[in-house]
């Protein structure tokens, strides 16, 4: 028994006083970490990792307890505060889906500040009821006191409600529903917190009116002064990335430090500092990834998710060590249950309440299955334990107990409640829905009426369109953008150019890619199977369509390394072709929007499916569009006059179409994307004769639509213009100058770097592709001032 | 917000809502997309209209949708054609067969009719019948890439 024994003694004789602490942290932290790695998907899919680290925290606490029977380290309000919080924080902030953020802010803020302030009220006033009738027994606790505690423990911890949302899929909107609940209440407790805690240094008898009003006050400025703060240092933020073009390497660093410096700005100012940090988060992420380059936006990426990830783990085991601590534990059974209760209770009660108030405001309406989620999944966690320990225990008498009925709050919510939520959500979807597998049949017709039903629902713009986010997003373009983000950044952003620059890259590389590929072994097996499977299914209409979409696949699995494709070339072909009939039935059933999207993950950041499957169905419509569209219109005319309306068109779209955010693309791909309807500003199409108009729009709902799904797609999307089943002007195609720069090599933009296999000999083969130089045509000259996007080839990237 | 101006009379706003039962602030909604969607303040929606909404173009159905706005191979849609496709949508009303009048036509929302309109879909000549080659086209699309 010599090992644990004297533990703490062997360390800090060996580490020295000032380096035991974070020794022995880095210990559990490790463990931790250990932990994850070797832990079974399948169990994390069942117990949340925030539970299973909180009993790992209780077991190493038990152990140091045992041997040295002092609490070891505790959860400190300083060490959580300033170093654990913030990375969570910003983390959730930097990579929040902003649209859908805002789109539900009302809702969000509702249940933030009215919620939390009923769920306070309701609690602190019901235990002091329960108080006055005597059941607690003897406690030397006020009014004030029940109502601080019940401040407290009211608010949603950001922390654990992800940490356990992250197993349990939700669809979008209730995610970003309590998300952004558990965030923004923050300024709630903060100013509750503090109200009583200041009412009870008064005294309870000191209390007047204006102090109530001081405290409505307060909380106003609380928040609104947080929320300015975190604006402001994102405004910084991005001004600073746009210059920091000659310090590439430190750039990751002017990222967290200002957004940390906005964190402590506004706790220095008695501001909420949660809700300055996630503000810079939020404001700042869309120039920053703009501006800052492509490694950068990586090791900005990583490194935040590092820190959050390390951060939780540490704080949920912290929590687990801290609860063994004697010293402090006081039981009074009452005051405990009831507590729990009144919570469960009352959250419940809130949650119905407002959100009947909401539905009759709101297009998509909250459901029971999501009030039902929305309050169970309402988890305390280590906010309420820092901000209990943070009491004066001068002034609060009963701070001991508060502290123990928090720990066992905490404990309850985070391990009962994570644990039973998945199963419970499973159970009442499941409940609606048929019991029996469904047949083929249905499940092919189902999914046909899923998607009809999400394209009805973009087409009556349920989701769409809102006269809000149009204004802004013309406000960012003319002012913010200009001044935030670098030039470069604007000008690929304005330019349609550079979307089918990458398109064009796209396919020139699956061209290579297929060249280089039919004559090495490595991935030749799998896509002939995929091949012959192909065939069977479906007959060809043309034998060139079949080696477009062999190359899209080749291109698709070239991307991802599919182990699946890689394991079939053990197996017997007739194993293989029928693995891949059903993995093609079960897989390639196009999924529709609204199912599983893995909006925010605090680890991972892979990006998903959808993107391979949108792609695929956007090249298919595309070039279907485009086939109608030439068929119609151009076999008409001469060729000649085609290649001319061609330019015409192409400088048209140019100059009429505006890529708000060409770069959104490099942003964290597990984001979920929804195609945006951005305002095509159709300028002149009137002093085109009418007959052209059809053309032009055709050329330009191409852009559009393109540029629509470029924008969001991190993907980068092939050609449909470029494609080889064009069998028809394929020379015209030819000699028209696409629009590739006429630099002197092909510049692939940031985001079809990504996509690009970095190899000199790629870039070499390109060059054939880059047909001829400027267009001088005097035609093209007429129509208006070209942009140009001879972006320069960023400095970072020889690769 | 700039609805306040789209108060502007919806033409024949009660023979539609007779028509499709869209409550008369849906309708009013429906207006101002109709609107927001016709680019060129045309007075009707044409196919590169709805081809704009660009999350229809990586929806597998979407063409077909937009499709099945145009009927008999009109090129324009109005705002009465709009909302009656989208009154296939609205959730079905199961009233007793008896209060019904047997003389009326069943309403756009009827299960009938929201059959007929997937059937539509299906049917992409329009003959009226589903061929095998059709429905396998509906199958396929979703199976594989082209």
């Amino acid at each position: 028994m010599g090992g644990p024994q004297g533990l703490l003694s062997t360390l800090k004789l060996t580490c020295g006083e000032w380096t035991t602490a974070p020794v022995a942290s880095a210990f559990p932290a490790l463990l931790g970490s250990l932990k994850r790695f070797h832990l079974s998907h399948k169990v994390t899919s069942v117990v949340p990792e925030s539970a299973l680290l909180i009993v790992l925290g209780l077991v190493l606490g038990g152990i140091v307890w045992a041997a040295d029977h002092i609490a070891s380290f505790t959860l400190t309000p300083t060490v959580f505060f300033f170093y654990l919080l913030p990375p969570i924080v910003l983390d959730a902030g930097y990579f929040m889906p902003n649209r859908l953020f805002f789109g539900n802010l009302g809702t969000i803020l509702l249940y933030a500040v009215v919620g939390t302030v009923w769920n306070a009220a309701t609690t602190g006033l019901s235990l002091y009821g329960v108080f006055l009738s005597g059941l607690m027994g003897d406690l030397k606790i006020g009014l004030l006191d029940f109502l601080l505690f019940g401040s407290l423990i009211a608010a949603v911890d950001p922390v654990a409600v992800l940490a356990v949302f992250e197993e349990v899929h939700v669809n979008e909107v209730l995610f970003i529903i309590v998300f952004g609940e558990s965030l923004l209440n923050d300024a709630v407790t903060v100013v509750l917190y503090n109200v009583f805690e200041s009412f009870v240094a008064l005294g309870g008898d000191n209390v007047t009116g204006l102090d109530c009003v001081k405290g409505i006050v307060s909380f106003f400025v609380v928040s609104l002064g947080g929320t300015l703060v975190g604006v402001i240092f994102a405004f910084l933020l991005s001004l600073v990335t746009r210059f920091t073009k000659h310090v590439r390497i430190i750039e990751p660093g002017f990222v967290f430090i200002i957004s940390y410096l906005s964190y402590l700005t506004s706790e220095m100012l008695s501001l909420s500092a949660i809700l300055a940090i996630t503000f810079c988060g939020i404001c700042c992420q869309k120039y920053v990834k703009a501006n800052i380059s492509e490694q950068s936006a990586t090791t900005v990426r990583y490194t935040m998710k590092m820190l959050a990830s390390g951060a939780e783990t540490i704080i949920f085991m912290f929590l687990g060590i801290s609860a063994v601590n004697p010293f402090i534990w006081t039981w009074n059974t009452a005051f405990v249950l009831l507590t729990l209760v009144f919570i469960s209770v009352y959250r419940a009660i809130g949650v119905v309440l407002q959100t009947w108030l909401l539905n009759r405001y709101r297009m998509v309406q909250l459901e029971p299955i999501d009030q039902v989620v929305l309050s169970y999944g309402g988890l305390r966690g280590a906010v309420a334990f820092a901000l209990v320990v943070l009491l004066d225990g001068e002034k609060v008498k009963e701070k001991n107990l508060f502290v123990s009925t928090t720990i066992i709050v905490v404990f309850f919510t985070v391990i009962f409640q994570g644990l039973t939520i998945k199963p419970l959500v499973q159970w009442l979807k499941v409940k609606r829905s048929e019991h029996r597998e469904p047949r083929l049949n249905e499940k092919l017709h189902g999914r046909a009426f899923d998607h009809i039903l999400s394209a009805i629902e973009d087409i009556s713009g349920q989701i769409g369109h809102n006269y809000l986010r149009d204004k802004w997003s013309h406000f960012d373009r003319k002012f913010l953008s200009r001044v935030l983000m670098r030039r470069s950044a604007q000008k690929s952003r304005d330019q349609i150019l550079n979307v089918f620059h990458e398109l064009n890259l796209k396919d020139a590389i699956s061209y290579v890619a297929e060249g280089e590929r039919r004559g090495s072994l490595a991935f030749i097996r799998s896509p002939s199977t995929d091949n012959m499977v192909n065939v069977d299914f479906a007959p060809r209409s043309s034998a060139v369509e079949a080696s477009v979409s062999y190359l899209l696949r080749e291109n698709v699995s070239a991307v991802c390394l599919d182990m699946q494709s890689l394991e079939q070339r053990r197996r017997s072909i007739r194993d293989a072709e029928d693995m891949v009939t059903h993995h093609t039935l079960q897989q390639y059933l196009y999924k529709p929007r609204q199912e599983y999207k893995h909006l925010y993950s605090r680890h991972e950041l892979t990006p998903t499916e959808d993107e391979k499957q949108d792609r695929e169905i956007f090249h298919r419509t595309m070039r279907k569009r485009l086939e109608s569209f030439k068929t119609t219109k151009l076999g008409l005319n001469q060729n000649k006059k085609a290649a001319k309306m061609y330019k015409r068109e192409r400088a048209q779209k140019r100059r009429n179409s505006s890529i708000p955010n060409g770069k959104l693309p490099t942003e964290n791909p597990v984001q979920n994307f929804t195609i945006k309807e951005k305002d095509l500003e159709l300028s002149d199409t009137e002093e085109h004769p009418n007959y052209e108009e059809e053309m032009s729009g055709g050329i330009e709902f191409l852009a559009s639509v393109t540029k629509d799904t470029a924008s969001d797609s991190p993907a980068g999307i092939d050609n449909p213009v470029f494609s080889p089943d064009e069998a028809l002007d394929r020379g015209l195609l030819a000699r028209l100058p696409p629009w590739l720069s006429p630099g002197e090599t092909v510049v692939p933009s940031q985001r079809a770097r990504t996509q690009i296999p970095h190899s000199p000999s790629t870039f070499r083969r390109l060059t054939p592709f880059r047909l001829s130089s400027k267009s001088v045509d005097s035609f093209l000259q007429a129509d208006g001032p070209e942009e140009r996007p001879p972006a320069a080839l960023p400095e970072s990237t020889h690769m | 917000m700039g609805s306040r101006s789209s108060h502007a009379a919806i033409p024949d706003a009660d023979s539609i809502r007779r028509e499709t039962g869209f409550s008369q602030a849906s309708l009013l909604r429906l207006h101002h997309r109709f609107r927001a969607l016709d680019r060129n303040k045309k007075g009707y929606l044409s196919r590169m209209d709805l081809q704009q909404i660009g999350a229809l173009a990586v929806n597998p159905l979407g063409d077909r949708i937009i499709e099945s706005f145009f009927p008999d191979g009109s090129q324009q849609v109005d705002f009465p054609g709009f909302v009656r496709v989208l009154a296939h949508f609205r959730p079905v009303e199961d009233e007793d067969t008896e209060t019904q009048d047997p003389k009326k036509p069943e309403p756009l929302n009827s299960r009938r009719n929201k059959l007929h309109y997937a059937f539509q879909l299906y049917d992409l000549d329009r003959d009226g019948k589903i061929s095998r080659h059709e429905m396998l086209q509906v199958s396929r699309k979703r199976e594989q890439e082209m």
